[in-house]
């Protein structure tokens, strides 16, 4: 795992990188797509995204910390829809705690697998994900298990020695209903060393503020707006299943799909016992782009009449 | 793992999924034909729906701006086919009731990459069932949806 901690190097080449990603999204496709993305942060729903679209996104997270310094966790995505029915996912994280220093924390590999054909009342998605990454990361993509804020209050130095290879399975069960969307995942993870398995879970329920589409081309109609809540957090490991010693997590988000491609999400997200968080303030950006895949082809096979 | 080791295997990673998913191009031949034929897999309770929203005056413009965003890019500028997906202004397309056109945008044909729409709430759909049934067969009229 690469691990290079204030170093002006290093963050100059993390910058960088956002940057380069910024362009991407700004310069390289030139067919920017409307997305209609649901406001959650950590819940899935059972939408994949569309065959040969990239999604490009970065998230943010500002976390609180007792008996320790406050946090500013991010992390790009690239969201790729394979197929109507496979969704893959590239993350690269990393946190800056204040007064202490910005690391790298690692990367995860996701898959989301619709096995259904149609749509049902509940749809299942399976998802499979490979984390590579280090103690210090911060950015709550998901709370497992026993995880805590006590967790998160250790030195940055110390906290990126330790190194997870984890596999993440989740079942997503999914509902649109009504203009409503509903969703439960079940987590079990699993550290590919000598590791329990751990649980978790997360629940969400969203719904645009318009039903129907303004016959009028606008930025700000309401049918841009989805707002929603979500519900996250552990349910212990396998040898003590349940809430003692976990934390958890309400979130009240709103998502404003932009009918030129952009998305913008923010989600205020409290704390709900004294094993978590006191306040999370969590945003995201994110820009769908539609014929990725038809370009990334046409490199490597060239014109065909 | 090294940082050169960590940015091959991401880009063989990604370039792994784009490539096993294949160029989305536009179905032909037999295939194109079972493509219109999944519009006679709905089930009877979908076909015989009538669209809620076909006294809606504004219907057939809000269906074209949703069109346009989430349709076009795939089915083509006004409905005419493009290279991912075929043309809605085929008789196939036509003939078909509003509640089957209804049923494949709320299931997609997940197996032939069209995605499925019901994360649009169902007035939006049955806006684009408007718009998608005031297609005519022949050549498009070259106007913009929505509202002026």
């Amino acid at each position: 795992m690469l691990i290079l901690s204030s170093n002006p190097f290093f963050l100059f080449a993390l910058r960088v990188c956002f940057l380069l990603l910024g362009a991407l999204a700004f310069f390289a496709f030139p067919l920017p797509a409307y997305s209609q993305e649901n406001p959650y942060i950590v819940a899935y729903d059972h939408n994949l995204e569309e065959p040969g679209s990239l999604e490009v996104e970065y998230f943010s997270t500002f976390g609180t910390q007792r008996g320790g310094s406050g946090f500013h966790a991010y992390w790009a995505e690239l969201e790729y829809g394979a197929t109507a029915w496979w969704t893959t996912e590239l993350y690269l994280a990393g946190q800056t705690t204040f007064g202490e220093s910005t690391v790298f924390t690692g990367y995860r590999w996701e898959n989301r697998f619709r096995p259904l054909k149609n749509e049902h009342l509940i749809n299942p998605i399976l998802y499979a994900e490979f984390e590579d990454i280090n103690g210090a990361d911060k950015i709550l993509k998901e709370v497992e298990g026993h995880d805590v804020e006590a967790d998160y209050a250790v030195p940055n130095a110390l906290a990126r020695q330790e190194h997870k290879h984890e596999m993440e399975f989740k079942l997503i069960l999914s509902s649109n209903f009504k203009g409503w969307n509903f969703t439960q995942n079940t987590i079990a993870a699993k550290n590919l060393s000598n590791a329990p398995w751990e649980f978790g879970y997360a629940l969400g329920a969203s719904r645009p503020l318009a039903m129907k589409g303004a016959a009028h081309r606008c930025n700000f109609c309401r049918q841009h707006f989805v707002a929603g809540v979500e519900l996250y957090g552990g349910l212990g490991d396998r040898y003590s299943f349940g809430l003692h010693n976990t934390s958890h997590y309400l979130g009240t988000g709103l998502a404003w799909n932009l009918p030129s491609g952009w998305t913008f999400r923010f989600e205020p997200t409290f704390g709900l016992n004294d094993k978590s968080h006191q306040f999370l303030m969590r945003w995201g950006v994110s820009r769908e782009f539609s014929g990725f895949g038809n370009m990334v082809s046409g490199m490597f096979k060239g014109r065909r009449e | 793992m090294k940082l050169y080791q960590f940015v091959i295997a991401s880009v063989l990673l990604f370039c792994g999924a784009v490539a096993a998913a294949g160029p989305q191009e536009s179905p032909k031949g037999p295939e194109k034909e079972s493509v219109y034929a999944e519009l006679k897999k709905a089930p009877e309770k979908y076909r015989g729906k009538a669209n809620p929203l076909a006294n809606d005056a504004d219907a057939v413009a809000a269906g074209g701006l949703l069109f346009e965003e989430h349709c076009e890019e795939c089915h083509g500028k006004e409905g005419v086919g493009g290279k991912k997906a075929p043309s809605l202004r085929a008789e196939e397309v036509r003939n078909s009731s509003p509640g089957a056109i209804f049923w494949i945008l709320s299931n997609g044909v997940v197996r032939k990459k069209m995605p499925v729409w019901s994360k649009l709430p169902e007035p939006e759909r049955w806006q684009l069932v408007s718009y998608i049934k005031s297609l005519g067969t022949g050549a498009p009229e070259s106007k913009s949806p929505g509202k002026p």
